[in-house]
């Protein structure tokens, strides 16, 4: 896995994850970026991301690429943070998940592979 | 200067387990090329689109490979790729060269021998569309990506799953009697929704098959076909491409092609044409949600009301605007590097006339092909009776 994604995972397994935010226009975004892609400006300043977000769209994947084809069905999440920027991960700990529900973000990793996970709040 | 469609072919469009990525665009090309009534040795530029060659056959440089193989070791060649809008990158990039003066005659393709490799390694090599570490390495398929904006779509716009399946309805009814369609079958709401569930919501019959296949046009200068007395029916009248964001996470809404608006409204001003001009159009149904997405897109129908082109008729070959005449990606098949010039293939028989699923005297038609979960799109339009 690319080394910036890596790090993004490790600021989650440390309880402190992180996002972009312009200093110019107030767009927010996800590293590895160095321009804002909403005003082309330079500033982006790291800050510290909710660990909770809101479900926006979920899915059950039934044919799945090798890595995951143990582990198949499996649910991916995308889920929306207060501040603005979503993630995409596998959902744990419930088969499912309803749009508007509150997730946990969380990480998995096996020591070189990192996997972004959200599990229901409650 | 006017860039004229000298030609076009398309190999049948299903398995073919005998050929190769060199031998099937090889056929595909020459049969385009006598469909023109030109040679091999009349190329000047030669794009062709490929995506996951470098995957499946461990080859790359399939620019230089079929120029080779094809006999054309003159012309300047190119791979072009665009994820799932590579062909119509490719066909773009022949216009481009031709109108600039650049050419006279440009080849123009794509190919992909998908069925080399098993279900698991295509889904995995058909993946790197998406953002590698953000999508895929969490497991998110291409099916999984569309399931994800279809249901968005579907609960912000009250759209139920047999509204999708109308789509796959209507598109493997058009696919019967085109004899290059993979899918040569009828199917029913019922059935599509009784299909094996591939991502929620999206079933097997919502998701385009796995497809070998070429595609080919030969594209000319007006000036090259008055010399040569060909009788070209069909002019390349403009085209339009634009970028989104990689990851579909990243997009404002989730349920909403952007790059394709503005290809669309960048193709109809080149062409001069409004979306009101169109007569017919080859869109990108990878999924049947792609379908709805794709006639809001191009302004066929407001934002939140395309499933009625499936569902009323609207786009049906009798329809306001008939839409995958030759049963699209759903029913035709889906030869990822290939599709876009395949699109074109299909646009120019509607208007020169002889197409197996023919529309009452079309005029404008044009084709939308998306890279991805639309981080790109190609929308390329074509107008019949010359300049
Ligand atoms: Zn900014």
């Amino acid at each position: 896995m690319q080394e910036w994604f890596v790090d993004v995972a490790e600021h989650i397994a440390d309880g402190d994850p992180i996002y972009l935010a312009c200093e110019e226009c107030g767009q927010v975004a996800l590293p590895p970026r160095t321009v804002c892609p909403d005003c082309a400006g330079r500033s982006l300043e790291q800050r510290p991301l909710s660990e909770t977000a809101t479900v926006t769209a979920e899915t059950t994947i039934f044919s799945s690429t090798p890595r995951y084809a143990e582990e198949t069905p499996y649910t991916i999440v995308i889920a929306t943070f207060e501040e603005g920027v979503r993630l995409t991960g596998q959902l744990r700990g419930a088969e499912t998940v309803e749009r508007g529900e509150e997730v946990r973000l969380g990480v998995e990793s096996d020591g070189d592979h990192w996997l972004i996970t959200f599990t229901p709040s409650d | 200067m006017t860039v004229q469609i000298a030609g076009v072919a398309s190999t049948p469009y299903g398995k073919h387990p005998d050929s190769s990525t060199r031998e099937l665009f090889t056929d595909a090309a020459l049969e385009a090329l006598e469909d023109a009534s030109l040679s091999v040795d009349d190329i000047e530029e030669l794009y062709v689109g490929n995506f996951i060659g470098d995957l499946t056959d461990d080859q790359a440089h399939v620019g230089a490979m079929v120029a080779d193989y094809l006999g054309a070791r003159q012309a300047a060649s190119m791979r072009t790729e665009s994820a799932c809008a590579s062909a119509s990158s490719a066909a773009r990039s022949g216009a481009q060269a031709i109108r600039a003066g650049d050419a006279d005659v440009a080849l123009v393709g794509g190919v992909e021998l998908m069925h080399t490799a098993g279900l698991e390694e295509v889904t995995d090599a058909l993946a790197n569309a998406a953002d590698n570490e953000y999508e895929n390495e969490a497991g998110l398929t291409f099916p999984g990506i569309y399931a994800l904006i279809a249901q968005v779509y579907m609960d912000e716009f009250d759209v139920t799953s047999e509204d999708l399946a109308a789509v796959a309805v209507k598109n493997y009814d058009n696919g019967i009697s085109n004899p290059i369609a993979q899918r040569q079958e009828e199917t029913d709401v019922e059935s599509v929704l009784e299909s094996p569930p591939v991502a929620t919501p999206l079933c097997l019959q919502d998701c385009c098959p796995i497809t070998d296949g070429a595609s080919a046009a030969v594209l000319v200068s007006e000036t090259f076909a008055d010399e040569r007395g060909l009788e070209t029916v069909v002019s390349f009248a403009g085209s339009g491409q634009s970028s989104d964001s990689l990851a579909l996470q990243d997009r404002p809404d989730l349920a909403r092609t952007r790059a394709a608006e503005r290809a669309a409204e960048q193709a109809y001003e080149r062409a001069g044409i409004s979306a009101e001009d169109v007569d017919v159009a080859e869109v990108h149904d990878c999924f049947t949600i792609a379908e709805i997405l794709a006639v809001e897109s191009l302004g066929f129908f407001e934002r939140g009301q395309g499933a009625r082109g499936a569902v009323d008729g609207e786009t049906a070959l009798e329809g306001r605007i008939p839409v995958n005449t030759s049963g699209g990606l759903l029913a035709k098949g889906h030869p990822v590097g290939a599709t876009g010039v395949g699109q074109l293939v299909e646009i120019t028989k509607q208007l020169e006339g002889r197409h197996p699923n023919q529309v009452a005297g079309p005029t404008v038609g044009l084709t939308h092909t998306v890279g991805g979960s639309g981080a790109s799109c190609v929308v390329n339009v074509l107008r019949a009776g010359g300049v």
